[in-house]
Formats: C-alpha cells, structure tokens, sequence
C-alpha cells in the first residue's frame, strides 16, 4: 500500500487512542474529587503533568482549577494534545484515506468530531462531566470495534493496531509514572485510605481494577506497576501492548515473529524481549521512574523506525538517484 | 408547506410544470406526492437529506474563514426531470461533439488540416494559453484526447438545450449525481421506482473500464490511479470517493517518482509502478519539468514517461485547448468539418471580441450581454451585463479592448427553471445540466448528469463558489 496511506492510518488510530486516553484521565480524576473533597485544589495539576505540558499550560492559563485544566485538555485547539486536536488530526488523516478505510468508520469519525467541535460541547462537558467523557471514551471503543469488524485486517488493519497499541503503551507508562512519582515519597502514606483510592484511581483510568482484583488481592504499588507494565493478558497492560503491536508488525511484510527483517522489527522485537526477561523487583531496585522514562524513549525509537521502514521513502530514494 | 397551487412557473421554461400550470407528463408523478405530503414534511425531507450528507462528510471547504466551516454543496430535494426524446437529442448530440472535437484536438497537434483549410483562424490557436505545443506530433493511446468531459447545457425560454461549455480538462461533481441519487432514492422511493428513471450507478464502473482500455499493450493487469491535489482541494471528495468505488488507489504528486522510465508509486514495500493515472491536477501542474516549476502537486518527469508510452494520462495534456472560450464559438464548423453533418446540438449565439465587428456590437452592448475571458472557470472572470453596474461595465469594456483574444460575449440566456424549496415555499430557480461523457472504446453518455440551481433568487450563476446547488437529475 501507499506509504502515506500506511502514514495516515497509522497516525489516524495513534491520535484517536490518544484522545481517549485524555478522556479517561479527566473521568477518573473525576471520580477521584468525589471521594476526597479536601484535596480539591490539588487534583487538577497532576492530569497535565501526565501529559508533560505543564509549561504550555501555565502560559495560558492562570491557575490549575477544574473548569481551565478540563478546558485545556479538552478544546483548547491551540494545544496539540487536547481531545479535539486530535480528533480534528485522526479526521484529516482519516479524510485523506477514506477511500481506504470503511465507510462506517469514516462516518462514526466524522460525527465524533463534529459532535465535540460543536458550539454546545463545553457547557455540556462543564454541566456533566462524568456523562461527557465517558462517552467520549465508548465513542473511541465503538471506532476501534468498528474497525475491527468492517475493515479487512490485511495490511492497512495491521498498521492501525500498531499505532493504537504503540500509543497506548506510552499512555499506560505516563500515568504510572505520574502516579509514583506523585505518591511514593510520602512515606506516611502508604497503605492509608488515602493511598488505597490514589492506586485504586491508577488501575481505574486505565479500566484495570476489577482484572487487577482478579490476578492480586492487595492494591500496593508493587503489584500496580506489576499489573500495568507486566500483565500478559491484560489488553491496556504495556506488555500486551507491544506483544500485539510486534504481531502487526511481522504480519506487515510477512517474517516469522523470531526473526527480524528491518529496524523497526529490530526495536520492537528488543524491546518486547526486555519486557519479557525483567520483572517487577529489578525494575523498583533501578528505579520506576528511570524505567518509565527509558520506555517512553524506546516506544519513540520504535515509532521513527516504523516510519523510516515504511513512511519516508523518498529521501532514500532520492538519494539513492543522486549516487547514479 | 405551500405546494404546487400557489406556483407561479413564470416566463421561463418550467422543467415540471408546463405554461399553463399543469405538470409536465413525467413530472404528474412527482408533483402528485408532493402535493398529498402532510403541512411541514417536504421541509422535514429536506432537512433529513441534508443532515445525510453532512454525515457521509460530503463537504467541500470553504477558504478564508475559520476552522470547522465546511459545508455541504446545497441540495434541493426536488428533482429536474428529463423527458426520454429530449434526452436522446441530448445523448445523441454530445457524441457527436465530443467526437468531433477529439478530432479536432488530434489535428491541431498533428496534421493541422482544419488550420490550413482556414475554418479556425491558426493565430487563434498558437495564442491560447491552453495550447501545449509540447504535444505537437503526439498521438494518444487510440487517439483518444477527451476521456472525460462534462459539458454544460442550458434550456432557453424556446424549450432548446444549448451548449453554454465544453469543460474537456478536469470537470468535476459526477460524485454529486451518484450521491444526491442515494439520498433521493431514500427521500422519494415510491415515486422514484414508479417513474421509471434511469439509473446512473454504473458511472464508476464504465470509468474503470474507460480507464483500463488506455493501458500500454504489454500490461496485463494494469495499476490504475485517481491523481489528486490532496485533501484541500475542493473536489477531494469526489476524487476520494472516485477511487473508492473503483477500487484504484488514489495518489498525489508526492506519493510518485519516476525511476527507470517508469512512475512508480511509493509504497510500504518500495516502489511500484503505475501505468494509468486518472488526473484530477490541470495540465500546468502536472510536471514541474515541462510546465510550471513552481508547482507543488506533480510528478517531476511525468510528461516525458507519457510521451513514451509507458504510461496513460486521463485525460491527456493539451485538451484545454478545445475548453478555449473563444475556440468554442467555432464548434459548430468543427462539427461540421469532422463529421459533415451540422451540430445537433446547437451553441449559444456568441460574438467573438478579436473581430471587429463583432467587438463594436459587445462594448455597445455590454448591458445585455453576458462577457466570458476564454480560459477561466467557476464563474470567475466574467461579467453578467443586466446585472452589472455601469462601473463594472465599464472596467470589462477597458479589458476587453486590451486584450480582444481573451474574450467572447453571448446574449443572456433565459435559463430554464425548477421548482425548488425556499423556506416555507415552492419557487422557480435557475438551473443548467451538466452530462458526464467517457470516450474510450466508445463515447458513452451517462443518462443523468448535474443539475446546478442557483438558488439566489433571479440569478443566473449556478456555480457552488457563488451561490449555487444541485438538483438530482432523472431521465426517464
């Protein structure tokens, strides 16, 4: 296929995953305020520090305070993360190859879209909240089904998945890392009530708590981190993630998943294998955070391999012409 | 809602209901449901066509304004409809021109007989902007120049169609005829299965067709392309959409090299070569080597893979020339010279700004005259004289007598009208029609084509930049 197909497909799925993820931070930062009131004026500044655009946000805005971090986060179109940046992103992209993808797709994004952009969506999302983003989030669940069962899952499919799970890794490993730094140091803390629903909160933005009950009976941050990094089956776990997205990536151009053919198969297939022979104990005694912020570069690298791989041929073709 | 009692056809050709204010034979119908429809439900209809369209993201984009302001192209959910005899005059007519003037664009490159015969004047030619004189001595892959068009007729008051253009380079909204046709199957199904209307569906698949007779000899399965100018373009649905229900990729400039002779497309497993492209980017953009350096949307060498064959362009580069505003006004004799017959079609009576006579008439004139520049399109660079101010009139007379080639002149038609929603009402407006025309193996005629309205009350300008929709199109 084109490679500026595979390019917009790709970026179509990483954007609307990463609308969703936004969704389900504000929600549970939502239902976090519920349960501790006195905290009230603190709950809001971690939600940017997850997305690590603090600065742009202390620019424009003055405070940390429900009505402007939802804002920012939500239609401010100045600021390339919010939700509706990115689904007017996924939607250009999805414009530029709505030839491609099904027709049901394309008009679910269209209307997810036009629906947010609309002039009423921000009261609306001020008058209920929990309402608003939750159904932004089924809305993202109900293109991610759609796509799956209208659309061919032949090599554009395959390219889509990888974008989705290579961004939801990163999200997974953005509120961990948000979560431990904000909460370990205050040693007093652990194991209080507060503590509990902070980490109960952790496992919930990322729709993890009842599978977590399953696997550990006892929410510590240990077996938290241990669940969202390393868990096998769980579909929102960075584990899985990258697991899905190297049988994407292998079914692409054909190999056997042992082998790796280009850079791209090359990284993916390190870093799946790394994931596969650390655990959790060694990960605390080097530190969470490093660990974290060392994924998040890799989860970078890999994406600038897909895309050397498969998208920017040009510069290489054409340098490859300036030699004859 | 007010219906058909109250409507006033007017002194114009009614194409539904006739002079005395009964419905046409094909439209009793029509008219007839509308009629029995409860108070308030056409516009009810109306709006649900409307909101369909914005969902399928039939758009096209508004410049110059803020973010999110696309709009749908405006629809009317009545229909024009078209009588089986005048439609075989129609059908039999454009085949006829479009033969003609394919011909035409095969001499002038090649033999130049109707030059040396003197029925065009040479000078004519060699001073459009539209001739390619890159394409002298080139035969396209069965000779075949115009593989598209869509010529744009009008009816006048006499109850004629006329043609009012030939648009052989890039004509677009054929996406228009097959969509607003889904919407208004589903706006009046009983009446639409009762009248019999022929269908128009097939259009994608005659294309395809069209499109895989141009490949080189030696290719079995040809790799077919819609080349786009990118999604801010304001056909891009339609490209997209074209693709789509062909099942060929669509491609911009940037997604094709030329290496080894060939053009090939870049691809996630290298490159792979393209043997047909359906282009949708006029002919000064295609190749930044051979026509404007400057542009952005070719393919730098497309031209010189062309010429040897290796690849097929619809339609081919140089066709513009018989688009020339001016050259259009020698159509009937081109008709008359290829083929010996006289056009079935007739033109619009036009005075040509180089002769002098008829210059004198045009400036002396210019309040009933509608003034045309030989190379623009959608709407622009023209003057509608009845409607101009005298200030206006008077900047067109200056430009005309500084450049008398570029332009021609044409009395105003009395466009034919169609009863179309206006708010709470039912009035006449203005349309023309415009057929889609393949010419592969044969020339066929899609029985059908664009009705744009001009929904601004008394105007005659149909196009969408200024006020204009679409109507579907029923031939019976």
């Amino acid at each position: 296929m084109l490679s500026r197909v595979a390019n917009a497909i790709y970026w179509m799925c990483r954007y609307i995953e990463r609308a969703e993820n936004v969704a389900r931070f504000i929600s549970v930062n939502l239902n976090l305020l519920l349960d501790m009131p006195s905290e009230k004026g603190k709950h809001w500044e971690p939600l940017v520090m997850i997305t690590g655009d603090q600065e742009l946000f202390e620019k424009n805005y003055p405070d940390y305070t429900q009505a402007a971090v939802s804002r920012f986060l939500t239609f401010d179109r100045n600021y390339p993360n919010a939700i509706l940046t990115c689904l007017a992103a996924a939607r250009e992209n999805g414009r530029s190859i709505r030839e491609i993808i099904s027709s049901e797709m394309w008009e679910h994004l269209n209307t997810f879209y036009l629906e947010l952009a609309d002039n009423g969506s921000p009261d609306l999302a001020l008058a209920d909240p929990h309402r608003f983003f939750k159904i932004i989030q089924m809305r993202s669940h109900l293109f991610t089904g759609l796509m799956d069962s209208t659309m061919s899952h032949g090599e554009a499919w395959n390219f889509a998945r990888i974008g989705m799970m290579i961004e939801r890794a990163d999200k997974t490993s953005r509120i961990l890392d948000v979560k431990y730094f904000m909460l370990l140091p205050q040693a007093d803390l652990v194991n209080s009530p507060i503590d509990n629903i902070q980490w109960t909160a952790v496992l919930k933005s990322a729709s993890a708590f009842e599978m977590f009950r399953k696997e550990h009976h006892h929410i510590t941050p240990r077996n938290v981190a241990n669940f969202l990094i390393f868990d096998g089956q769980f579909p929102r776990s960075i584990r899985h993630c990258i697991a899905k997205a190297q049988i994407c990536l292998h079914r692409i151009d054909g190999s056997p998943l042992g082998s790796a053919n280009n850079t791209a198969e090359k990284r993916l297939g390190r870093l799946k294998a790394d994931l596969e022979y650390t655990d959790i104990d060694e990960v605390i005694a080097h530190g969470m955070h490093e660990f974290l912020d060392g994924l998040q570069t890799r989860l970078n690298q890999v994406d600038a391999a897909i895309g050397s791989t498969f998208f920017n041929l040009k510069p290489l073709i054409e340098a490859a012409t300036n030699e004859q | 809602m007010a219906t058909f009692e109250t409507y006033d056809p007017g002194d114009y050709y009614d194409e539904l209901i006739d002079a005395d204010g009964h419905p046409r034979p094909g439209a009793q119908l029509l008219v007839d449901k509308i009629a029995s429809l409860p108070p308030g439900e056409l516009a009810i209809r109306q709006k649900a066509a409307e909101a369909l369209l914005l969902k399928m993201g039939i758009t096209f984009n508004v410049y110059g304004r803020d973010e999110g302001t696309e709009k749908i192209f405006p629809f009317d959910i009545i229909p024009r409809i078209v009588s089986a005899s005048d439609w075989q005059k129609i059908e039999s007519g454009l085949k006829q021109r479009i033969f003609a003037l394919n011909e035409f664009i095969q001499d002038i490159y090649n033999q130049k007989r109707i030059l040396k015969d003197k029925v065009v004047p040479e000078d004519l030619i060699l001073t459009s902007r539209t001739y390619r004189k890159e394409c002298e001595g080139f035969t396209p892959p069965r000779g075949v120049w115009c593989h598209v068009t869509g010529t744009d007729l009008v009816r006048d008051r006499d109850g004629r169609f006329y043609v009012l253009e030939d648009n052989l380079r890039c004509p677009s909204g054929v996406s228009y005829v097959l969509e607003n046709r889904q919407v208004l199957k589903r706006t009046f199904p009983q009446v639409f299965e009762a009248s019999r209307v022929r269908p128009v569906d097939d259009y994608p698949t005659k294309l395809l067709e069209m499109l895989t007779t141009l490949a080189p000899e030696h290719v079995q399965s040809p790799t077919i392309g819609v080349l786009t100018p990118g999604i801010y373009n304001s056909a891009y649905f339609e490209h997209s959409f074209l693709s789509q229900q062909m099942g060929v990729e669509l491609v911009e400039g940037q997604d094709l090299v030329v290496s080894d002779g060939f053009v090939h497309m870049l691809t996630t497993k290298g490159l792979k070569r393209v043997d047909v492209l359906y282009r949708r980017i006029d002919d000064d953009f295609i190749d930044p080597a051979v026509f404007r350096p400057d542009s952005l949307l070719g393919v730098r060498g497309l031209v010189g893979v062309y010429k040897e064959g290796r690849i097929a362009l619809a339609n081919a580069p140089g066709t513009g020339i018989a688009d020339d505003k001016v050259i259009y006004a020698y159509v009937p004799e081109i008709i008359r010279y290829y083929t010996g017959a006289e056009a079935i079609l007739p033109n619009v009576p036009t005075y040509i700004c180089r002769n002098d006579q008829d210059r004198a008439y045009v400036l002396a004139h210019l309040d009933q005259l509608v003034v045309k520049a030989a190379n623009e399109s959608g709407g622009y660079g023209m003057l509608v004289g009845p409607h101009a101010t005298e200030a206006e009139r008077a900047a067109f007379a200056a430009k005309i007598t500084a450049e008398p080639r570029n332009y021609m002149a044409q009395p105003t038609i009395s466009l034919s009208r169609v009863p179309t929603i206006v708010g709470d009402r039912i009035e006449g407006r203005h349309v023309d029609l415009r057929p889609y025309v393949l010419f592969g193996e044969e020339i066929y005629v899609q029985p059908g084509g664009l009705t744009r309205v001009a929904l601004i009350k008394g105007s005659l300008v149909v196009n969408s930049s200024q006020g204009g929709g679409s109507k579907d199109t029923w031939v019976l």
